[in-house]
């Protein structure tokens, strides 16, 4: 499977880069750790005239607590998340969607930002990132400009991301005491997409309470799926196991899933219930709950 | 089995490390695609989206200029050689590429040659064809209707869908033992369409030298000889004459069954090659292997059984519709369309049984193939092991006392089944036990009890197979008319070392260590300086591969009789040497000495040296044998499989927790390989439990086309397997082998199915079709209200 | 069509190549540099038959631009073996019987060869997790676990 022909840029510097983005506009794609982009290139599913490899502009990768954020560079790879004794230790959630996302080689390539950029409802990270309310640094020929990550997805394949715009960082609020969280990912076998999963971040109260709870969906929609509702319905209420199940059907009612391989939209919608009510439990047991 | 010889000789028994194995490693097997020509071109294929169309034109204006584009080849193109159509194995018809309508989706269309694979590619976009879809047969059972479409308007005469009504055994004693018997069961089981996707795809190099008027093919075939015949039988008219055709088939990364076939990629490549007189390679992409390759299974299978309340069974009867797509191009032998399927009895003394299978057409690729297995034997085993259990659920009986109760006893071999085939040799209650005791069989059924109490699922699940290989007998079995002998040519060099040359191939097999361990357990010639051959039509003798698990009971007996062969002759030429006589002579590996004198002796390194240096008076010098072995009986090895899985209440998730596997495939060769070919099967045997499947939506379309969806086991899915043995010995086989390669995938998939099975049965399931889904197993949980 | 003078290093040789925007580090390797130990089996990412290290991580050559290896270290199967030499886990694979038709074994040694690099006592688990992006449809995976781990204890001993 050879790719149609197209050229290639390797910008040193990220204005570098904008101003080839700018000049190429819709004809131009950044090329990140290129997990997905080449394979669409490959099959002939799409097709660029120029690609814009942002591998070799310095001061990309980077996974540090700085103020209130964790803040990660866009072009950290998976395997340098899934690797981070930060990660594992503070943001568990992180460190569980970086395992399972496609298989370790793939990995070593894919970056956190092209995850996210890419606007595949099957990636892992969005709804990782959701759950926990993280915002996303878009830099355009203008500067840099803060994103929100619930208006982030706008549609399949579909991004706030002008053409214009690298995604340089990702700021994920520092979790305050007795937080955890937890991504659980139903897969048919290891390096596929979620037949559906749900990413949890849960802080509890002093009274055992959930203060705050982050709770969204993986591949059973046509974006990721924030469960706003379920979220809602958590606060203030303590985590036992049958309004963390209660949660669950309140997720699932979020999903909108379409059939394929993997399941019905019957199947992946009560996944979705199933997942998230795992998740929730874990994460709370995770917060310190049990 | 203690080897017989010094791990210094190698011979069987000894856990040899391979011989082939020091190119692997480094990074220097040779595969087809390694192989680059001076001045070769590049081939790429257009293929149809449509799964019935007819071809309105096509157009290839826009290819032919992209840069690097030599040509476009096309149905029209070879009908001008009478090449547009070719024979398959089963004598049916298949197009290389069409000049009126396309019948699968995939299909190839047309081919553009280029100076590079690049613009090939490039080219394969830029071809432009107009299509008028037809109606698509998809469902074998509506191709069956009245007013089903005819399929193949090419065949004059051909009024509906049907290839081929085959059938065996007692028709009225069946129904007769139906009808009188006090219990019987009944079950529909699909066994689905499933590709084997070798790592290594398919390909080519054809390179046609116009000087001398020579055809080299370098291929990916499981069987390069029986091509060789294939392609002169098909394009003798054009000139291709037999001894001007070298197939070589190199390394092979995996064959299983699929590169048996002679794809149109090949004859397409060849074709180019001759017209423009440059080596051309083509080889398909990973896409183009799982869409429009041959596949396996794809058997609609109902299974009966009849009993006594006692358990004890007395008739059995199968009826199957066989979807083989728009062609018959199975690969079979000749008089077998539904290959080996009157296995079905299995292991048990069944008195009566009845089986038919009918072949239909579709809208879909052709095939018929195996999927490491031999000729239809998997579907068999696994309707027969699935309605055992379906039995023991209806009496219940524990599925293990059933199979014990019905296992055609030891003494009872050779042993004549109701449909027709003599079981060479078999302990079957001593391998279940073995299993059993392995895996601590009632130890589980306890926990599954206690956990069945609280909720938990939990099943055991037992699969006591017969495999029937080593095809085969020269009175039953051909292909095309050639017998299914194979061969070993053996050449003993001056200084004792030797080279052993063979019809089959392996891929992965391990031919190159256990044929020389064979020649080495014969001859005591260390199996490091026996040198094996294969592959190459112009060195090696004619033989008709390697599939269906046919090495070792076939050609590794070719090897051994030919050794044979060697030591009548050292034994004159040593009776010569030692001035004794033949009488007087003993064997004991390596040497031949006098009898009562064992210091006057003779090594088999010293007698080839005196076979070209000092040989007997009117005797011919050299010391080289040649055998075409016929085998007298096929080879039935066995085993009980033994497989324990959880299952997840919530998504429906199966994991096999344990899975014990006692093969019993005769006497070893080597203990290692036979471990690792066990290994292998079980996780391509798995796979179709629980993973790969390809179906195709109503329009045609295929669904599990790449490897996104069609889904190979990793390391992670796969179990780590608990491997041991058995050794029944085959009485008829030189070495008393029976071959292995197939028996786990044969064996492990109602294993697993009947595990799964096991345990949903307390809540009244008798059957899931594989491969079970997780959300096969959730729509069971929540239907029975047991779901979380 | 753009093209790109590049330098590549592989298995410490530096080679100095004139490539396409498009061309993939696998064909680089095979076609050009005549490599052919890195295989192909898949096209889309799932197989890793066309494992490579890219500066000692583990990659699928089928999915990355030979232009994105420009002044990167390469190593591939054919630089395992140093001085004659076998590497330990070319001696596990030999020993174990860690391969059958040979196919994925170099994309399997290449991804183990890193993961022993990271990790000295692998698990079973740690192995098998390892290996999930390497597909191999002939051994089962048993031995292949089992020559990694014969490596990583080879390994131990020399350290």
């Amino acid at each position: 499977m050879i790719p149609a022909s197209f050229d290639y840029h390797a910008p040193g510097t990220l204005p570098e880069a904008l101003a080839l983005l700018s000049k190429y506009g819709d004809d131009a794609k950044v090329l990140s750790g290129g997990q997905s982009l080449l394979p669409l290139l490959k099959l002939r599913l799409g097709q660029t005239g120029h690609l814009i490899d942002i591998g070799r502009i310095p001061g990309l990768e980077y996974i540090r607590e700085e103020g209130d954020f964790l803040r990660i560079g866009g072009r950290t790879r998976e395997s340098a998340l899934e690797s981070s004794d930060l990660v594992r230790t503070r943001y568990p959630i992180l460190h569980d969607t970086a395992k399972v996302i496609a298989d370790p080689l793939v990995r070593n390539m894919a970056t956190v930002g092209g995850n996210l950029a890419h606007g595949d409802p099957g990636n892992d990270h969005p709804a990782t990132m959701l759950a926990l309310g993280a915002q996303v640094v878009a830099t355009g020929p203008k500067g840099e400009r803060v994103i929100p990550i619930e208006q982030f997805f706008l549609g399949l394949f579909r991004t706030a991301l002008r053409p214009d715009e690298v995604l340089t960082e990702i700021q994920i609020p520092v979790p305050p005491a007795r937080s955890g969280g937890a991504y659980l990912k139903l897969e048919r076998k290891v390096g596929d997409y979620a037949t559906a999963a749900a990413a949890a971040q849960v802080t509890l109260g002093s009274g055992g309470t959930v203060e705050r709870a982050g709770l969204a969906l993986t591949n059973v929609g046509p974006t990721p799926i924030k469960a706003a509702d379920a979220e809602k319905f958590l606060a203030g209420k303590r985590p036992d196991a049958a309004t963390l199940g209660e949660a669950g059907q309140r997720a699932a009612k979020a999903a909108s899933p379409s059939a394929d391989r993997r399941g019905s939209v019957e199947y992946k919608r009560e996944m979705a219930r199933v997942l998230a009510t795992r998740a929730l439990r874990l994460a709370v047991e995770r917060a310190g709950g049990r | 089995m203690q080897p017989r010889t010094t791990p210094e000789v190698g011979g069987m028994g000894h856990s040899m490390k391979r011989k082939e194995d020091p190119r692997f490693i480094r990074g220097k097997g040779n595969y087809v695609d390694d192989i680059v020509l001076p001045g070769m071109l590049w081939m790429d294929i257009v293929r149809s989206p449509f799964a019935h169309a007819k071809i309105k034109s096509i157009n290839t204006e826009k290819a032919l200029k992209v840069p690097g584009v030599l040509a476009v080849i096309t149905g029209e193109t070879l009908a001008k050689y009478n090449l547009h159509w070719m024979p398959t194995l089963m004598s049916d018809t298949q197009m290389v590429l069409p000049t009126e309508k396309v019948m699968y989706q995939a299909q190839e269309v047309a081919a553009v040659i280029a100076t590079s694979r690049y613009a090939a590619a490039d080219g394969v976009d830029a071809v432009e064809v107009d299509y008028e879809p037809l109606p698509v047969v998809v469902d074998p059972f509506k191709a069956l209707e009245p007013n089903a479409p005819v399929l193949r308007t090419d065949k004059k005469d051909k009024k509906d869908n049907r290839i081929f009504h085959w059938e065996a055994g007692d028709r009225a004693g069946t129904e007769k033992a139906f009808a009188e018997a006090e219990v019987t069961v009944k079950q529909d089981l699909y066994i689905p369409r499933i590709h084997v996707a070798s790592i290594e795809t398919c390909g080519c190099i054809a390179d046609f030298d116009r000087v001398n008027g020579k055809l080299t093919v370098y291929m990916t075939t499981q069987a390069p000889h029986a091509i060789r015949t294939v392609f002169a039988l098909v394009a003798g008219h054009v000139g291709l004459s037999e001894e001007r055709i070298r197939i070589v088939s190199p390394d092979i990364g995996g064959g299983f069954g699929g590169k048996v076939p002679v794809y149109p990629g090949y004859v397409i490549a060849v074709a180019a090659s001759v017209v423009i007189g440059k080596p051309v390679k083509w080889i398909e992409d990973r896409m183009e292997n799982l869409q429009a390759d041959s596949f396996a299974r794809d058997y609609h299978i109902t299974a009966e059984l009849a009993a006594k309340k006692d358990g004890t069974i007395t008739a059995l009867r199968m009826k199957t519709l066989a979807d083989h797509g728009y062609t018959d191009a199975a690969a079979n032998p000749s008089k077998f369309p539904a290959g080996l399927f009157s296995i079905c009895t299995g292991s048990y003394d069944v008195k009566k049984a009845f089986v038919e299978v009918d072949g239909v057409y579709t809208n879909k690729p052709p095939g018929g193939i195996a999927y490491r297995c031999s000729f239809r034997v998997t579907e068999a085993v696994h309707a027969i092991e699935r309605v055992t259990d379906v039995l023991a659920q209806q009496l219940k009986m524990d599925p293990a006392e059933l199979r014990m109760k019905n296992f055609i006893p030891k003494e009872k071999f050779p042993y004549k089944s109701a449909l027709g085939w003599e079981y060479d040799s078999g302990d079957y209650p001593a391998a279940l036990r073995l299993a059993m005791d392995k895996i601590g069989y009632h130890a589980l059924r306890k926990e599954q009890a206690e956990k069945r109490a609280r909720g938990e699922l939990m099943g055991i699940g037992i699969s006591s197979f017969t495999e029937i290989l080593g095809a085969g007998p020269s009175k039953q079995f051909d292909i095309l008319g050639i017998k299914m002998f194979d061969s070993c040519e053996l050449r003993i060099h001056p200084t004792g070392k030797a080279i052993a040359r063979f019809g089959t191939k392996s891929q992965g097999q391990g031919h190159e260590t256990t044929y020389a361990q064979i020649i080495a357990e014969e001859l005591g010639i260390p199996a490091s300086a026996v040198q094996v051959e294969e592959g190459d039509t112009d060195t090696a003798p004619y033989g008709l591969g390697t599939y269906a698990s046919r090495s070792t009971p076939v050609a590794g007996a070719a090897g051994a009789l030919a050794a044979r062969k060697i030591r009548e002759k050292a034994k004159k030429i040593a009776a010569h040497l030692l001035e004794a006589s033949e009488e007087d002579l003993v064997w004991e590996t390596g040497k031949f000495s006098v009898k009562g004198a064992p210091s006057r002796s003779k090594t088999i390194q010293e007698i080839a040296f005196a076979a070209y240096t000092n040989h007997p008076p009117g005797m011919e010098a050299g010391l080289e044998a040649v055998n075409y072995y016929d085998p007298p009986n096929l080879t039935f090895p066995f085993g009980s499989y033994i497989c324990v899985v959880d299952i997840d209440r919530g998504t429906g998730m199966v994991k096999i927790r344990r899975f014990v596997a006692v093969d019993d495939c005769g006497n070893i060769i080597n203990p290692m390989i036979v471990d690792g070919q066990i290994h292998g099967g079980l996780t391509m045997g798995m796979a179709p439990a629980l993973l790969e499947e390809i179906s195709y939506d109503e329009n045609g379309n295929i669904q599990g086309g790449s490897f996104m969806d069609y889904l190979l086991p990793t390391a992670v899915e796969s179990p780590s397997w608990e491997t041991y043995k058995t050794v029944t010995p085959s009485p008829h086989h030189p070495l008393g082998a029976k071959g292995v390669g197939e028996s786990a995938t044969v064996g492990a998939p109602p294993a697993i199915a009947n595990a799964v099975v096991d345990a949903l049965a307390h809540l009244g399931v008798k059957h899931v079709d594989i491969p079970i889904t997780p959300e096969k197993v959730w729509r069971i949980l929540k239907e029975k209200g047991v779901a979380e | 069509m753009a093209t790109h003078d590049i330098r590549v290093t592989v298995n410490g040789t530096a080679y100095d190549a004139q490539v396409e925007s498009r061309l993939l580090l696998v064909h680089l390797l095979r076609d050009q540099l005549r490599l052919t130990g890195t295989h192909i089996g898949c096209d889309t990412t799932h197989c890793g038959a066309c494992t490579v290290l890219l500066d000692g991580q583990p990659v699928k050559s089928c999915t990355v631009l030979a232009v994105q290896a420009d002044g990167r270290q390469i190593s591939t199967v054919e630089g395992l073996e140093k001085d004659g030499k076998l590497h330990p886990l070319q001696e596990g694979f030999w020993e174990k019987h860690g391969l059958q038709c040979g196919y994925c074994t170099p994309g399997m040694l290449m991804t183990t060869c890193a993961l022993l690099t990271r990790s000295k006592n692998p698990s079973e688990a740690e192995i098998r997790e390892a290996i999930s992006g390497n597909l191999c449809r002939c051994t089962g995976y048993n031995n292949i676990v089992k020559a990694v781990q014969f490596a990583a204890e080879r390994l131990g001993k020399e350290a």
